[in-house]
């Protein structure tokens, strides 16, 4: 069981707490933003956020009040502020749980945000899959207007904030934020080549910022509680406060489990999520959604922070932990990620937009039994021409699956390709699963 | 036919943002909404009103996998096949809408109700198989619910067991 306290999920996870405006007020919500506004200074909620550690909760791990303070004080046209709610990492359900279950939390995070860069007008960029959660989000809007939290003159102090929604159409990319800014402005989500940073030249050109739903989430607390409190849980000092893991894949009790950053992943899937479905055999986990590296079982003492996932060689990324446990073909596993990479890739690079599609059809002759002996060489070769080519981090993320796989696991794919069959899988149910697009 | 019906919405949506484009795909989504997919003649009257030119809607519509060119059935299954809902039997639900339907992916059913899709991930992996029906996400699938589901869509035109606000798992307290 999961024996911490939960700062993020502590409200719905209360008996008959609905979200409403009424619960979430009871619960003490909207404090902070009556502590905030107009009494303390914008550049010192910065500099509270700066001080708590917290980092963007999306997969970047940017520390959140450094990028608010990039936004120009001395700019005189517009500035945005835009919660990023496009969570479409494989692996990773926790921010649409954060908006279904309590949408004022993250309101209210995003209206300090705004206060913070002084901005008069935020948008939700939710992805368009999640109507539900488009529907709750605009009904916890209306509440807060109708109670003075948003329009013209917020609580008396003068401040100014509108916040709209605005739904995306079906595009992994578009979590990224500067497809985010394009898909925003009505065009293909197409990555922005930077600099120039969307902190100068975001949204329509002016200073922009884009947090996730997640780290907005956090921001009332840290106001509420002080930095010095947020900045003690966890790993300090570069993985503070919790962080909502997303468990997936054969354990026995998969789902959303809010804990402190540092604890082990033994710890997280072992004891929280209940260990493996079957007691089976752990065999590998991807640590951080579809773009984190592959980890095995001796990676189980690492603990789940920013730091200690790089140094294992992979990343914390959203939080997505999904994990295999003995008898899942590795292969598979990779060639179905890179048809979700080679799906998504917005066709902008050269190297990504071919590259994936050449991986994914190596992958998936090495799968079917007909793989060559140069295979692996040609996989790696062709990795090494897509990562640090590209101009998001998407290219970095979709070698991934296979740089881990086969350094975890080479002698799967020789395998593979020695017998010209699939191991672990008698025969691949082709008719059903459809090629690429 | 789109602006007359919905001029005050366009007027409200065009009110959200200072540049005009960036309304184009809420203005997208109520074509949508109305027809169940986009046809060119709504694609050219958006242009319209945004001082687009067609090719340029055109170019964004393509570029999003939620809008739909052509109609579809009157029920969109679009079944998640990314690695975690692939590890706990998107296979299995694939086979199973088979056996119920005679679909396979891509395909509608004769009486145009039924469209099925493998789509990625849809921010559900812990709760896999699943599946979204037009706006619904179903989730947990076994063939057992699946059968449910497709026979209060068919009888109903919606089913009780589409999943609410989103929370997994339930703490065991809440769960009386």
């Amino acid at each position: 069981m999961n024996k911490y306290e939960p700062i993020l999920l502590k409200n719905m996870m209360q008996p008959g707490y609905t979200g409403s405006l009424a619960d979430y007020e009871r619960a003490g919500g909207y404090q902070a933003l009556r502590k905030a506004l107009g009494k303390i200074a914008p550049a010192d909620i910065i500099e509270v956020v700066k001080k708590s550690g917290l980092r963007g909760r999306g997969g970047a791990g940017f520390p959140t009040g450094v990028k608010w303070s990039f936004i120009p004080k001395d700019h005189r046209g517009p500035r945005y502020l835009i919660c990023n709610a496009d969570e479409s990492e494989p692996g990773t359900f926790k921010d649409r749980q954060l908006m279904e279950r309590d949408p004022h939390q993250m309101i209210e995070g995003m209206i300090l945000a705004a206060y913070a860069i002084s901005t008069l007008i935020a948008y939700i960029y939710i992805r368009g899959e999640f109507v539900l959660g488009a529907k709750i989000l605009e009904n916890a809007l209306a509440e807060a207007y109708r109670a003075g939290y948003l329009g013209p003159n917020i609580l008396g102090s003068g401040f100014a904030l509108d916040i709209y929604m605005h739904r995306g159409a079906g595009a992994y990319i578009c979590g990224e934020e500067t497809a985010l800014l394009e898909s925003m402005e009505g065009k293909r989500g197409l990555p922005r080549t930077k600099p120039p940073f969307p902190a100068t030249h975001g949204l329509f050109h002016q200073p922009t910022v884009v947090n996730n739903v997640e780290t907005l989430a956090n921001v009332p607390h840290i106001v509420n509680r002080g930095p010095e409190w947020f900045a003690s849980i966890g790993h300090p000092p570069k993985s503070t406060g919790t962080r909502i893991f997303c468990l997936s894949g054969h354990v026995k009790r998969p789902g959303n489990y809010e804990v402190p950053m540092g604890i082990t992943f033994r710890e997280m899937i072992y004891e929280i999520a209940g260990g493996m479905r079957g007691d089976k055999p752990l065999k590998a986990f991807i640590p951080g959604g579809a773009s984190a590296a592959f980890l095995t079982p001796e990676h189980l003492d690492v603990k789940m922070d920013f730091d200690s996932l790089a140094q294992a060689g992979s990343m914390l990324g959203s939080g997505g932990v999904t994990v295999m446990e003995e008898g899942t073909c590795m292969v598979w596993a990779a060639e179905n990620l890179l048809q979700f990479f080679n799906h998504e890739s917005c066709g902008k690079c050269t190297p990504c937009r071919e590259g994936s599609l050449w991986l994914l059809q190596i992958l998936r002759r090495i799968e079917h039994g007909h793989g060559r002996q140069e295979d692996l060489d040609l996989l790696l070769r062709l990795c090494g021409n897509i990562a640090g080519r590209t101009v998001c981090a998407f290219g970095d993320a979709e070698i991934a699956p296979i740089t881990s796989t086969l350094q975890h696991f080479r002698d799967e794919y020789e395998a593979h390709i020695r017998g010209q069959r699939c191991p672990f899988r008698p025969q691949p149910v082709a008719d059903l699963i459809t090629v690429g697009h | 036919m789109l602006i007359e019906k919905h001029k005050d919405k366009i007027t409200e949506i065009l009110g959200r943002y200072p540049e005009k484009r960036a309304a184009l795909l809420p203005l997208l989504w109520l074509a949508q909404e109305e027809h169940g997919h986009v046809s060119e003649a709504a694609m050219k009257e958006i242009a319209g009103v945004l001082d687009l030119t067609p090719p340029q809607v055109y170019e964004t519509v393509t570029f999003y996998t939620m809008l739909n060119r052509q109609p579809i059935g009157k029920f969109h299954i679009q079944v998640c096949r990314s690695l975690m809902c692939a590890l706990v039997g998107t296979e299995q639900l694939l086979g199973w809408i088979h056996a119920k339907l005679g679909i396979k992916p891509g395909q509608t059913t004769p009486d145009g109700l039924f469209t099925l899709s493998q789509v990625e991930c849809l921010a559900s992996c812990g709760t896999g198989p699943m599946m979204q029906v037009n706006d619904d996400y179903f989730e947990q699938l076994t063939q057992e619910k699946l059968n449910r589901i497709l026979d209060d869509l068919k009888r109903d035109g919606k089913s009780p067991l589409a999943t609410g606000p989103f929370m997994f798992p339930v703490p065991q307290h809440m769960n009386r």
